[in-house]
């Protein structure tokens, strides 16, 4: 994938990806440690998919988040 | 005494309404209101950013023309993933079965990779900087206006079609106010477009298409697993609905009846896969604007190959989920405009199926990529409408000369004011079954006639602008005629669908063929009646007097037709999986 802001200076839209998906999956992760002690009432929610997808998308938003930073 | 961000999280509850949270079905939780929040704060916040990135009129409609090849594919995959593509296909996939997935393979695959290769040397040499514009430079005004003008029609239609169905959507899962979603949502999007312009645009397309695959691809996953896998979904299927068949792709579609679209294969092939698809992809400059703002020749040609690998992808998160429906739901749903108290509409499906795997957070999650389906979809419709108005009608008809900082002031005015033109189509939008049975009758009036004209402009050189102007204008009204006919005789449309089984999809794409017809038959008749151009003034525009940039220096895995073979190949391979 090429790093190419579009103009001297701009952020990459790269990194606001890497930063909401950080955000999101810390987030979903936090809720999903919670929901082992407070268990939800959906399907398949013996799985804790809220730990696993949400450090998915924690990890895959981390990955960004440093690979396009600014002044890199 | 309460915090006051237990208050501010709370701030949703006043967008609730009385019979909205009556027949809502799910709640959110206080992280779900957070990752929405943070999602309109995000967005809001990129249309600020860029605002100082975007100082001419070139940086507002096109983006500077910058884009690398990554950015212009995704954006323009993005662009196509609103309502549509969210709703309205896992909705027709829960009432047609797999079958919906054509509109995501033969539909578009073809006319992608067609786009890239074929169509996109023209418009990106030619240095045009929208559609209408490329008419303009190969047949005249009078066809570039009568194509910017319908064009201008269609988008903010289907700017209140996006609006009216991301309220309706809010109110039936969350209870939200119909008014204020339309309002709030609008309003987001027309100051971020209205900020940065088309880079504000594509850089929350961007955004927004990581939001939208994060956030459902998690429904299929857990539907297959609740299921047992593929085999498992098909035979609960056959439990559910014995003696249909919802699971392939072509087999059902020898005869009219054997399906429940409809539909035969000639239909799907020609009218979907040769005129409607290609009319879409290549000429609706919803789309097209997104790779007219590549940074060269390659990257605009690679750009839809990019855009086409994801774009096949997208079945297994929008109409997957409406094949898992049939299987695991325990009742079964129904048209909208058969709906009782206490029933589901087929448009419902994935907000259903969401509910049913989806707790807090992740709900949140699914929440915000619907939203951000809607808002990519709109800010599409609205970022194409300002440049078509800006550059196609206002410059050429009302004011010829004017400095750059002109149009774009104009530009951002229009945005304003093209979202609350469609506000206004969003209240007309009420009285059709399938959202998408109305927005393809609309690309069927305008895209498929087009698709005619600008093919024949771009591969024969004896085509003349009377020709395509009269093509072009007949297509679209034989069109409406066709459509105004079976609306007040629907005994017609075995006339139009040649079959009185054919629902309102597949007259949709006979109609959508017999117009396409139409517009190159007109087209070539009064072409050959008519003085052609010049050669000489059809350099950059038609096949055969330009000379296009050769790949042979660039080693194989960068060339975009190398990368074309391999999607096409996919493609191949998807239809003889499902068949």
């Amino acid at each position: 994938m090429e790093k190419t802001p579009a103009k001297a200076g701009m952020l990459p839209v790269w990194f606001f990806i890497g930063v909401i998906h950080l955000i999101y999956g810390v987030l979903i992760f936090i809720t999903g440690l919670y929901e082992l002690s407070h268990p939800v009432d959906t399907v398949l929610a013996n799985l804790h998919a809220p730990i696993w997808w949400g450090a998915f998308i924690g990890v895959v938003g981390a990955i960004y988040v440093w690979r396009f930073r600014p002044g890199r | 005494m309460t915090p006051f961000w237990i208050t501010f999280l709370a701030l949703p509850a006043l967008f609730l309404d009385a019979a909205g949270s009556a027949t809502r079905i799910m709640s959110l939780h206080a992280v779900d209101f957070v990752i929405i929040v943070i999602y309109f704060a995000m967005v809001l916040g990129i249309g600020f950013y860029l605002k100082k990135y975007t100082k001419s009129g070139e940086d507002f409609f096109l983006a500077g023309r910058e884009m690398t090849a990554w950015v212009a594919g995704l954006s323009f995959v993005s662009a196509n993933l609103g309502t549509l593509e969210l709703m309205g296909w896992a909705g027709n996939a829960y009432q047609y079965g797999i079958m919906a997935a054509h509109w995501y393979w033969v539909g578009a695959i073809p006319a992608m990779l067609f786009l890239g290769i074929v169509m996109m040397p023209f418009y990106y040499i030619s240095k045009t900087h929208s559609v209408p514009g490329y008419l303009e430079l190969r047949y005249g005004r009078a066809t570039s206006g009568l194509s910017a003008i319908s064009f201008a029609v269609m988008t903010i239609l289907m700017s209140g079609v996006n609006m009216f169905a991301m309220a309706l959507v809010l109110k039936v899962m969350l209870g939200w106010n119909i008014h204020l979603s339309i309002w709030a949502s609008s309003l987001t999007v027309g100051v971020y477009v209205a900020l940065g312009g088309l880079f504000s645009a594509i850089f929350n397309e961007v955004v927004q298409f990581f939001l939208i695959w994060f956030g459902a691809m998690l429904i299929p996953i857990l539907g297959l697993i609740e299921t047992g896998g593929w085999s498992g979904m098909v035979e609960r299927i056959h439990r559910n609905f014995p003696g249909q068949d919802f699971t392939h792709l072509w087999r059902p579609m020898a005869h009219f009846a054997d399906n429940p679209m409809g539909v035969h294969w000639v239909g799907i092939v020609f009218g979907l896969g040769a005129v409607l698809s290609m009319g879409y992809w290549t000429t609706d400059f919803l789309v097209v604007q997104r790779v007219i703002a590549a940074k060269d020749v390659r990257a605009a040609k690679l750009a839809p190959v990019i855009g086409s690998f994801f774009k096949m992808a997208v079945p297994f998160f929008v109409i997957l989920p409406g094949l898992l429906a049939l299987a695991v739901l325990p009742f079964h749903l129904v048209p909208a405009s058969a709906m009782q108290p206490g029933q589901h509409s087929y448009d419902e499906v994935l907000p259903l199926m969401l509910a049913r795997y989806c707790g807090p957070g992740l709900l949140g999650l699914g929440i915000t990529a619907l939203i951000a389906g809607f808002m990519s979809g709109m800010a599409g419709n609205v970022s194409a409408f300002a440049t078509v108005w800006t550059y196609d009608i206002y410059r050429p008809f009302i004011r010829k000369t004017a400095p750059d900082s002109h149009y774009l002031a104009m530009g951002r005015w229009c945005t304003i004011i093209g979202l609350l033109i469609s506000i206004g189509a969003a209240y007309i939008v009420t009285h059709f079954g399938s959202l998408m049975d109305y927005v393809q009758a609309l690309f069927s009036f305008f895209i498929a006639p087009l698709f005619g004209t600008v093919l024949l402009g771009m591969i024969w050189k004896r085509t003349t602008g009377a020709g395509g102007f009269w093509g072009l204008l007949a297509g679209t009204v034989s069109s409406v005629a066709m459509f105004t006919l079976v609306e007040l005789d629907p005994t017609k449309k075995s006339l139009v669908a040649l079959s009185p089984l054919a629902k309102p999809l597949a007259l949709d794409m006979w109609r959508a063929l017999w117009s396409g017809l139409i517009c190159v038959v007109v087209t070539v008749v009064v072409s050959l009646l008519t003085e052609p151009r010049p050669e000489a003034q059809l350099v950059g525009l038609v096949y055969g007097a330009t000379d296009l940039p050769s790949e042979g220096d660039l080693p194989l895995l960068k060339r975009p037709i190398f990368w074309a073979g391999v999607s096409f190949a996919l493609f191949l391979v998807l239809q003889w999986i499902f068949w």
